[in-house]
């Protein structure tokens, strides 16, 4: 496995965008405005100009909070959604402009875990028939004692019962039915996984049985994930490169121990210090000034100016680059850049 | 005296077929200008204590027995107008979401104004002014234009502050607050729960922050209780439960959390799942899930023992503690 390292990266996000209109039909476009009739869309940018790669073996996490365009990189990622520009590329082959036909043979290597268990299982499908589906679907010659005898081994390495295969989800708790949903995943034996926030449905202790059965199957079937969360927590264990999304843009990228022992984006900072440790007394955080702005009209230049204590005007009028830093991270931030970040720097 | 005081309170919901104990006899005590975390997961009952607490079970769900003794008076035994006396004015609830709390096609200023008048003699003018008060409290920029948007032109975090601000407005002496921050962001939740501890503090109100993330008790709390199938299983200092848990389920929550190990190791997970209400285990209910358990806890329910300055419902928790000590004195 030596010579993987120097090859080139399984997934390519370059410059991807989307943006979703708010005025779907001709009628709601037309606006009166300064005494004329005008037509103007409104649309929500919810990814801009992402640009990642995800490696062989890795997982990628992506974090950030409600709004930040995470869930729709992976929806774009798996063919769900279609980019308003930019392209992707999965082992070199462009993957964002397949046709359904086309990109049928892509769906048995890329799969998806969704968020909530209760809602992406049938109800009127067994646990049989939902994960025998994805077999038969992508292996036509596979004869029913084959097809039956993969749902087996998969039931099995995701700890549960195939005797249980008959029964229905209700039948499941959440924590096993995002086992089954693991499963139906893993069924097609797939090499690259989008796990959009798979355990933040769950509780705790199900929390960590769920994670655990994930890093198995990376170990034992060589997974590539891309993973989306919120929770840091989860990140600094199951990640092993992190980036940071805020308003559909990338503050920061880097390993997660280099990302957990050094962050540098001021957002990154303060999203880390937010979160409750065992060991505060107090709550204990990075205060940020404002809420998050809508998506629907960014601001000029960095998306966070308008919560970042470090902002001044080359913030306010210029996009940040993303600039590579002698640790391997990447940070998109003037601030960094001028080196105004470690001056008087209150509460940092 | 303490504030609010806690015997055996049981609940009971009746179904179709049979009576399921969703709450069974938990006792605890509460003084002035404490905050006390209830811990547990989805199904232990901490939302069902914050309800019946306040005496705001509904069918089918019942207090069967027991007692709450709030500044002298029993919750269980008042009326409905010594309730609604009591709700919102000595002792108010915070819930999870805010959408939900505040009624939607109202103003904030109508919900505000509303309560202060339902309580107390004040003209509108009046009441408008305490409202712009409170708001400020809660550092709502610009009050007096919020008071007449609706709940849906704010942000969640703005909304949830809002709840805060409804829950001080009559000095309550005590606020249960049930998962306030789940449903908003890392970043908005920390600055809700720095508001909530500092309002407590400098108010001198007492707080009952149910909750599932230990982090964030530790943070807000000064004991804790840890809830599990209907009972309290742990209770004591928040800083001895989290240094030092004794009862094996608590032991199992902490070491479950993904800051407890090494990055990519695997996670320390507690086997199986809650028990449902309707088929709680024999014994002690963690007995099937707990690695220590004997064919005492599968028979016999363990009372809560002093041990210390932490209270633990375990038949093991001496065994364990000797195992403690001896690994300690090896190492």
């Amino acid at each position: 496995m030596k010579d993987m390292a120097v090859q080139s990266p399984l997934l390519e996000i370059k410059g991807l965008e989307k943006r979703f209109d708010l005025d779907q039909g001709f009628l709601e476009t037309v606006k009166f405005k300064g005494g004329r009739i005008t037509r103007e869309t409104r649309s929500v940018h919810a990814v801009n100009n992402v640009t990642l790669d995800v490696n062989r073996g890795e997982a990628l996490c992506v974090v950030g909070e409600s709004g930040c365009g995470k869930s729709t990189v992976a929806r774009l990622v798996a063919g769900l959604l279609t980019p308003s520009a930019g392209e992707i590329y999965y082992e070199g082959q462009r993957i964002d402009d397949l046709s359904r036909g086309e990109i049928q043979p892509l769906r048995k290597k890329i799969q998806m875990i969704f968020q909530n268990p209760y809602a992406s299982l049938n109800p009127r499908m067994t646990i049989l028939q939902a994960l025998e589906e994805p077999v038969r679907h992508h292996n036509p010659k596979f004869s029913a004692a084959e097809v039956r005898d993969k749902v087996t081994e998969v039931m099995m390495s995701v700890g549960v019962d195939p005797t249980w295969i008959k029964r229905y989800p209700h039948e499941f708790s959440g924590g096993q039915r995002q086992r089954i949903a693991i499963a139906r995943a893993l069924t097609v034996d797939p090499e690259f996984i989008i796990a959009d926030e798979p355990i933040s449905a769950l509780d705790v202790s199900i929390q960590a049985q769920v994670l655990n059965l994930m890093l198995e199957a990376k170990e034992s079937r060589g997974l590539t994930y891309l993973f989306i969360t919120h929770d840091l927590s989860v990140v600094e264990h199951f990640g092993t490169r992190v980036a940071v999304l805020y308003l559909g843009t990338v503050c920061e990228v880097a390993d997660t121990a280099t990302l957990f022992s050094n962050p540098k984006h001021p957002y990154t900072k303060a999203l880390l210090s937010a979160v409750p440790q065992l060991k505060d007394d107090r709550p204990n955080h990075i205060r940020l000034k404002g809420e998050i702005p809508t998506p629907i009209n960014l601001p000029q230049g960095c998306p966070f100016q308008s919560r970042c204590i470090f902002a001044n005007d080359r913030c306010k009028s210029e996009k940040p680059r993303a600039i590579h830093q002698p640790d391997g991270s990447t940070v998109a931030c003037h601030a960094l850049e001028e080196g105004r970040l470690d001056a008087d720097a209150p509460g940092l | 005296m303490s504030l609010l005081s806690v015997r055996d309170l049981t609940v009971k919901f009746a179904m179709r077929e049979n009576t399921v104990t969703a709450l069974n006899g938990i006792s605890f005590d509460l003084a002035k200008g404490e905050r006390l975390g209830i811990v547990g997961e989805s199904g232990a009952g901490k939302s069902i204590t914050g309800f019946a607490l306040m005496n705001l079970l509904s069918r089918p769900g019942y207090i069967d027995h027991g007692e709450i003794m709030f500044e002298g008076e029993d919750v269980v035994s008042m009326n409905d107008k010594q309730l609604r006396n009591m709700r919102g004015n000595r002792m108010a609830m915070i819930f999870q979401d805010p959408m939900v709390t505040l009624n939607p096609v109202l103003t904030i200023g109508q919900q505000m104004i509303e309560t202060l008048m339902a309580h107390r003699k004040l003209s509108r003018e009046e009441a408008r002014k305490i409202a712009i008060v409170k708001l400020r409290e809660v550092y709502i920029p610009s009050p007096e234009e919020r008071l007449d948007q609706y709940p849906h032109e704010l942000s969640g975090g703005m909304r949830q502050r809002i709840i805060i601000a409804i829950a001080l407005l009559l000095d309550p002496q005590l606020i249960i607050a049930d998962e306030p921050t789940t449903a908003l962001d890392v970043t908005i939740q920390a600055d809700i729960m720095e508001l909530l501890l500092e309002l407590c503090q400098s108010n001198q109100v007492g707080l009952i922050l149910i909750t599932h993330d230990l982090g964030v008790v530790s943070q807000m709390t000064e004991r804790t209780l840890v809830m599990y199938a209907g009972r309290i299983i742990e209770a004591g200092r928040t800083r001895e439960i989290i240094n030092d848990p004794q009862h094996p389920y608590t032991q199992g929550l902490i070491n479950a959390l993904p800051q407890q190990t090494l990055p990519g190791h695997r996670l320390k997970q507690i086997p199986g799942n809650m028990p449902s209400l309707t088929n709680i285990p024999q014994g002690c209910p963690f007995n099937p899930r707990c690695e220590y358990a004997t064919d005492l806890c599968r028979t016999r329910i363990p009372e809560i023992s002093h041990f210390g300055e932490v209270e633990v419902a375990c038949h093991e928790v001496q065994r364990l503690q000797s195992n403690d000590a001896r690994r300690e004195a090896k190492a």
